[in-house]
């Protein structure tokens, strides 16, 4: 075990893990965060718990972690190279495994022009790349950046992001390839409605023996409506929705689109069941959390193991 | 070279209505290249500030030195400076705190906003090419810059919001890497890109200054 967390036992026992996805408050609205995890305690292994996501400032990501701690739910913090340079990235790691917390995803981040700060200063002093190489020398190393030791490591579950489907197509495996040799223990993806896609990509990363070395979780978001459909497709960079997706929520009665959308991503988790490469499912239902319920359970994925 | 943008006019303005006698100093180099502060540029700035203080009596000179960014050039103006109030420079940044520093007694106020290090795309268009990292890593970019030209400075890119060819803050905005990944791929040496590229050492956080071989010795006599 590196880190011992949940979703680390569970990928090792060899479960299919399922994961789901909490945004914190915009304010100190300690009763909001909890009120959502009640959706997800006991339907999920871990949930991702975002870091000032599309850059609009929130609750931070470590503090938001705690929170769901003390609810019972194994929160994936997630940190972003946008707001913190090297300094307070490892201060943040060391404080964020001093109170418990196992799992992290090192991302670059959004842009800071799409939130609430457009004038401020982005930092990427580190790349998402470096940030899993750093924390990969925290833990295995017991050493920070510089190479100073550290005074008990942090044991972190280290896990990155991927984006199979932006151009150029080819190079995608290669990046994942990257985020592995740098250290990843699990890859959560960019939402999935492309399956041809996302199925050559696991096989290129099968034939390439990625997934011997890092634990795959394809993102899952159910489409509550064709707007969402649309708007994703056309304004979400790095999105890939194709039409038939739309096509489909457009065949159904009004009143059933939502449950249209429920029932893709349910094919997709089924698909994922039985696809060599794929570990598990990360379920990122955007301001849906009370549908988590239903969903986890229609897509046959309850209970969750105890390990 | 370096691009600048003069200041909007009635910021200009108001730096200088308290003066009786102001001097104009443009700068022959790059900001005239790029048509921002040069020769001409003082002409036409100073006659849209003789337009605007007609009725309060202000002056303006006007000189463009062939550097502001070196003193040798400067030093045309020590027995000028004295006639004036206040000192209008349409320099880079770096020609304006050298002029600063050439006449510490005098205000200097600066007329343009330094943009960036860039190049010539056509006439008055202009793109930043480089931020001067001090650690340059065009070899393994294929001769794209990564910290300028990727919005996130990355140097592992494309991030997850790559946009079909375009960077995620603007599809009039190309990726840069997916740039490099094309400029490389076309050379057969992505292998460049294969290998993860360690934590930059971020040199620019702090002033620098160079010293060229072979004069050190001379920098030494004149610091002693
Ligand atoms: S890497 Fe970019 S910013 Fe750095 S010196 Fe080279 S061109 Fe300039
Ligand atoms: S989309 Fe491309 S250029 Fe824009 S921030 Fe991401 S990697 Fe950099």
């Amino acid at each position: 075990m590196k880190a011992g967390s949940k979703l680390e036992r569970v990928l090792k026992a060899g479960h299919f893990a399922f994961t789901g996805e909490v945004g914190p408050p915009r304010g100190a609205n300690v009763n909001s965060i909890r009120e959502k995890l009640k959706h997800l305690k006991g339907n999920v292994d871990m949930v991702n718990v975002t870091d000032n996501q599309t850059a609009m400032v929130r609750m931070s990501s470590w503090a938001a972690s705690i929170i769901c701690i003390q609810e019972g739910v194994e929160p994936n913090f997630q940190m972003v190279c946008r707001d913190r340079n090297r300094i307070a990235m490892q201060a943040d790691i060391l404080g964020a495994y001093a109170h418990g917390i196992r799992n992290m995803l090192c991302l670059s981040g959004d842009h800071q022009m799409f939130g609430d700060h457009p004038q401020s200063k982005g930092v990427f002093d580190l790349d998402s790349m470096q940030l899993i190489m750093m924390v990969k020398k925290m833990r295995d190393e017991g050493k920070f950046l510089s190479g100073a030791d550290i005074d008990v490591k942090p044991e972190i579950f280290i896990g990155a992001a991927a984006n199979p489907f932006a151009e150029p197509f080819e190079w995608r495996v290669h990046r994942l390839a990257k985020k592995v040799a740098a250290g990843a223990d699990f890859i959560q993806t960019q939402c999935v409605y492309n399956m041809p896609k996302i199925r050559e990509w696991i096989r290129q990363a099968n034939d390439m023996g990625l997934t011997e070395k890092v634990y795959i979780l394809p993102g899952v978001t159910p489409m509550k409506s064709i707007g969402m459909a649309k708007y994703m497709q056309s304004k979400v960079p790095g999105m890939d929705v194709p039409d038939e997706i739309i096509k489909r929520l457009q065949g159904v009665d009004k009143k059933k689109v939502a449950d249209e959308g429920i029932k893709i991503a349910c094919e997709q988790i089924a698909e994922f069941k039985e696809t060599k490469g794929i570990a598990g499912v990360h379920l990122m239902p955007i301001e849906w959390e009370h549908m988590v319920p239903e969903i986890a359970e229609r897509a046959g994925v309850l209970p969750r193991p105890e390990v | 070279m370096i691009v600048a943008e003069r200041k909007p006019f009635d910021e200009i303005r108001s730096m200088v209505s308290n003066y009786k006698k102001v001097l104009t100093v443009g700068c022959g180099t790059c900001v005239a290249v790029c048509l921002a502060g040069g020769s001409k540029e003082v002409e036409t700035l100073n006659a849209e500030l003789n337009l605007a203080f007609k009725k309060d009596g202000i002056e303006f000179g006007a000189e463009t030195l062939q550097r502001q960014c070196d003193m040798e050039f400067l030093a045309e103006l020590d027995n000028k400076v004295d006639q004036y109030d206040c000192l209008l420079s349409m320099a880079c940044g770096a020609g304006i705190q050298f002029l600063a520093e050439r006449f510490p007694n005098k205000p200097v106020f600066p007329a343009v906003n330094t943009s960036f290090i860039g190049v010539n795309l056509d006439v008055g268009w202009y793109e930043e090419k480089c931020r001067a990292c001090g650690q340059c890593v065009l070899a393994m970019t294929g001769g794209v810059c990564p910290v300028t030209m990727c919005a996130k400075s990355l140097f592992n890119g494309p991030c997850g919001g790559t946009n079909k060819t375009s960077c995620e803050i603007h599809t009039d905005q190309p990726c840069a890497w997916f740039k490099i990944y094309e400029r490389l791929s076309g050379q057969g040496r992505l292998d460049q890109i294969m290998k993860i590229s360690p934590p930059n050492d971020w040199s620019n956080q702090k002033p620098r200054k160079v010293i060229q071989p072979g004069y050190e010795e001379r920098v030494k006599a004149m610091n002693s």
